[in-house]
């Protein structure tokens, strides 16, 4: 097997999963200048919701296709996590959006923690097998390296959300009020834009995409938990800034390198260093990323935005 | 300028009369938490005075100078490390707290000043994430340096730490002093007792100095304060520094104390509920920081008495007590923000300073 | 007069923006010299180029001797250029007292050390530093305030205040970027005679101004930038008569 290859798919699957989650930070970013620090939690309950969703109609109807109950999940998921979204920003930013920044992040915090405990009490403190079996078992072979019919339904889906957001935001009324208030929400809401509404629409779309991303990674790696979110969100961020935050095309590019950065470097690493690390130090490369970029060029690589001091 | 200065002498007699009843009361204050609530309550409030040294190690940052810093943990880390490595069976080493408190502080200034350089130019939010990211790491190297070398044993920590021996006399077991018996966590009460009091004398005196404008002078507008002659870059690692020195004390400390360290104790959760003493107790205020760490680590232990209620109540224990404590820390927290977000005791300025923004 | 503050050849491009061309001038020992100019051209990215907050591009900065080019702003401020903003930037929580004090920092050197022991020198410097930031209240018409909050104080204070933290640092060159604007007529008059005052005692003065009555009445000579570039330079009145300078100003307020 061609380890490069298999890194490659592996990385580009999970890049996937964290460009979906970082453009939930990239928009809200661009709007707010606010980093919605519990959207990494939004996509764990989205994962969890789903998750309990599928065990329970599995429960009641273990008849019906597994695609169609896996899709059911995903359906309850990403409206609950919209709802989640909303919610969230009215209750913990909304109030304080003329506060000093410190404010609306440690209330982020709160919410985090409250959410991750939430799920822990309802859920527990054990793995959720995602049950894989509903899903189709296909493995094909492709340069040497083995992908799976989950991966490729993950990388399509994928494209497939990046290219309507794309539309989304260029094409349409909402999308052009989005692109007003991220460049002067005072004028925006001059030329009479909700500014309020569209705030809330973005935080309401993000929270669909971390829904979707976080059943998709439930379903790649057939587990989910109460504090994954955590982990994942940290890392989506740092994709965030690594295209250059605020910059839609920029989360999707940093995801995508992220996850195959992390992916390669976790292959890699023991050959690097003489098998002085492992690969179990691959979470460490997302913070070093971030750090990089943000002391080497701050706006990331696509980004306009800057993150400095102003 | 002296306090004692501008008061008349019958003032001046209050104030002293005041502190020393303050001061008998912390001594006593062991043996009545030990005769009233229990032999574990005494460890409780060791830690407590443990958490105000970080919290006021950590206030200096994120109070003083403005810089949100999320990964302060890792300092706590590295210093309680440093005493597990000199002193346990883990490297055969056993060398003297003048030796390694000292050591472990300078290391820890070190790696606060490794996060400062990189970060500096960063917006406060920005910070706090690279922080983060940075305690993690530390994290995750302490979690994982067990192979090929053994250094720090992986997850399962260091065990049979080395005690506190001041000159040949130990805090590890039960002495006999002027007559009296006291344990061990009476011991490394007074011990932490003075360290904090000492902690309290540095953020006082550093308060009021011109170090002090400095670091508040740059976090009411960096830009203002470099144009006043403030090299800004040096003062926030000087801030950096002084704070990671606290975190790597009380980390040393911390260690000989508990007799066992592992990553599990410096995780993120950890610098998040430091940040929060500081936070709900009264961002750059010295006496709400300590009452912020305070609470943070009282209530917790408080909350465990749920347990019984629940089983009086429903028969049986739903939400495990250290479950409920995170759900009611994270509520609390998100609360603190939305209605009092300059903390229980504000400091005069940040009070003024939210009111402002508020309006 | 000798000359005090060298310029030349300052450029700063801000990616395809030329904000500065090579702008040359001198400023001369104990006058007050103005840098006027319609919106946009320049004249606050000219005192951020020349204080440190923004690295320019090239050209050399001298201020009696020392080079200032691409130095660091406190740097530029310990070796005597000091300056305000337009946009006023006091630290707002500190009292007017406690911002003059951090004024003097570069004139100060209790460090960490000093401050723990409260030594002798660490107590006197404190105590003259406090004396020190009174008298430059007392100096500047806001004596009465010392601890009042800088945000509390009045706009017109406020300017004042700025002016104090300032001269705090000892400087040699004060740089005032636009100290009238926004100021009723009586504050306007009051700002006027502190600066001829201060230029009497010897400091020299460096003045934006958008008011050019202010500035043709005060200023000893001055420059006038168009578009980043010195389209004028001299005394009031052959720079009043200037045909580009009229043709900037489109012939109305500087003629007037």
């Amino acid at each position: 097997m061609d380890i490069f290859a298999q890194q490659l798919i592996n990385g580009l699957v999970l890049g996937s999963v964290y460009a979906l989650v970082a453009l939930g930070y990239t928009l809200v970013y661009g709007i707010l200048e606010l980093i919605n620090f519990a959207h990494g939690e939004t996509t764990m309950m989205g994962s969890m919701i789903a998750l309990a969703v599928i065990g329970a109609l599995f429960g009641v109807a273990p008849d019906l296709p597994g695609i169609v109950i896996v899709l059911t999940g995903l359906l309850v998921a990403i409206p609950a996590c919209m709802l989640l979204g909303y919610s969230i920003e009215r209750v913990a930013y909304r109030p304080l959006r003329h506060a000093p920044r410190l404010a609306p992040l440690i209330t982020a915090i709160g919410i985090s923690i409250v959410l991750q405990n939430v799920a822990m009490l309802i859920w527990g403190k054990q793995y959720i097998a995602f049950p894989t079996t509903l899903l189709p078992q296909g493995r094909h072979e492709i340069l040497g390296a083995s992908i799976t019919d989950v991966q490729i339904a993950i990388l399509v889906l994928t494209v497939a959300i990046m290219a309507g957001l794309v539309i989304l935001v260029n094409r349409t009324r909402l999308g052009r009020a989005m692109r007003a208030t991220a460049q002067a929400p005072a004028v925006a809401q001059l030329m009479g834009v909700n500014v309020n509404a569209v705030i809330s629409a973005t935080f309401i779309i993000g929270s669909a995409l971390a829904a979707i991303a976080g059943v998709m990674v439930s379903a790649n790696y057939g587990q989910a938990h109460y504090y994954m979110g955590f982990l994942l969100g940290l890392k989506a961020f740092s994709a965030a800034v690594l295209g250059g935050i605020g910059n839609l095309a920029g989360a999707m590019l940093g995801g995508l390198l992220l996850g195959v950065i992390e992916a390669l470097g976790a292959g890699y690493i023991g050959d690097l260093t003489g098998g002085f690390l492992g690969s179990h130090y691959q979470d460490i490369f997302a913070f070093m990323v971030l750090i990089l970029v943000l002391t080497l060029k701050p706006s990331g690589l696509l980004g306009s935005k800057s993150v400095e001091r102003a | 300028m002296n306090v004692l200065d501008t008061l008349t002498g019958k003032a001046k007699s209050r104030v002293w009369l005041t502190a020393a009843l303050l001061l008998l009361g912390l001594v006593l204050l062991p043996f009545l938490v030990e005769a009233s609530l229990g032999k574990s309550w005494v460890r409780i409030i060791d830690l407590a005075l443990l958490y105000i040294m970080l919290a006021l190690g950590l206030n200096i940052v994120v109070g003083y100078a403005g810089l949100l810093d999320l990964g302060y943990v890792a300092f706590y880390a590295v210093g309680a490390y440093c005493w597990a490595l000199l002193a346990s069976p883990q490297f055969g080493l056993n060398l003297p707290f003048w030796i390694i408190l000292p050591a472990g502080a300078a290391i820890a200034a070190l790696f606060g000043v490794l996060l400062g350089t990189p970060t500096l130019r960063l917006r406060g939010d920005y910070l706090a994430i690279v922080t983060l990211g940075f305690g993690e790491i530390i994290r995750i190297f302490i979690n994982n340096l067990n192979a090929p070398i053994n250094i720090t044993n992986g997850p399962q920590g260091i065990t049979l730490i080395e005690p506190m021996s001041i000159f040949g006399f130990s805090l590890g077991k039960t002495q006999d002093v002027l007559g009296l018996t006291l344990s061990s966590p009476h011991l490394y009460y007074y011990l932490f007792l003075l360290c904090v009091a000492l902690v309290v004398f540095v953020c006082v005196r550093l308060e009021n100095s011109r170090i002090g404008r400095a670091w508040v002078a740059i976090r009411e507008d960096e830009m203002a304060a470099a144009a006043a002659g403030i090299n800004t870059r040096n003062i926030k690692l000087l801030a950096f520094a002084m704070g990671a020195t606290f975190g790597g004390l009380s980390g040393g400390l911390f260690a000989s104390f508990q007799g066992f360290v592992s990553p599990e104790s410096f995780n993120l959760m950890e610098s998040i509920m430091i940040l929060s003493m500081i936070v709900l107790g009264g961002m750059g205020n010295i006496p709400g920081v300590i009452l912020g760490a305070i609470l943070v680590t009282v209530i917790p232990e408080a909350l465990r008495y749920t347990g019984d209620l629940q089983r009086v109540l429903f028969g049986q224990v739903y939400i495990d007590p250290a479950d409920l404590r995170m759900l009611l820390f994270g509520i609390a927290l998100v609360m603190m923000m939305l209605f009092r977000p300059a903390g229980l005791l504000p400091s005069k300025q940040r009070k003024r300073e939210f009111a402002e923004d508020a309006a | 007069m000798s000359d005090l503050l060298r310029i030349a050849n300052v450029t700063k491009h801000f990616g395809g923006i030329k904000a500065l061309t090579d702008v040359s001038f001198t400023v001369r020992k104990g006058e007050i010299f103005g840098v006027i100019g319609p919106n946009g051209a320049g004249k606050t990215t000219l005192f951020n180029a020349l204080t440190g907050l923004y690295q320019p591009d090239t050209g050399a900065i001298d201020l009696a001797g020392t080079s200032l080019y691409r130095r660091k702003p406190h740097e530029i401020l310990k070796a005597g250029f000091a300056r305000t903003f337009q946009n006023i930037r006091l630290f707002h929580n500190m009292t007017a007292q406690e911002n003059v004090m951090v004024g003097r920092h570069t004139r100060t050197t209790s460090g960490v050390l000093a401050a723990l022991l409260h030594t002798a020198h660490n107590r006197k410097e404190e105590r003259d530093c406090e004396a020190y930031a009174q008298q430059l209240l007392n100096r500047v018409g806001i004596g009465k305030h010392t601890h009042t909050l800088a945000k509390h104080l009045s706009y017109g204070d406020q300017r004042r205040l700025e002016i104090a933290r300032a001269l705090a640092s000892e400087p040699k060159l004060l740089a005032l970027d636009e100290p009238a604007a926004g100021m009723n007529p009586n504050e306007k008059n009051a700002l006027r005679d502190l600066m001829v005052s201060l230029r009497d005692e010897g400091l020299t003065l460096m003045l934006i101004e958008h008011d050019v009555k202010l500035v043709m009445g005060i200023c000893d000579r001055l420059v006038v930038l168009d578009y980043g570039e010195k389209i004028a330079e001299g005394t009031p009145d052959t720079v009043r008569h200037d045909p580009k300078v009229i043709a900037a100003y489109l012939g109305g307020e500087v003629a007037a």
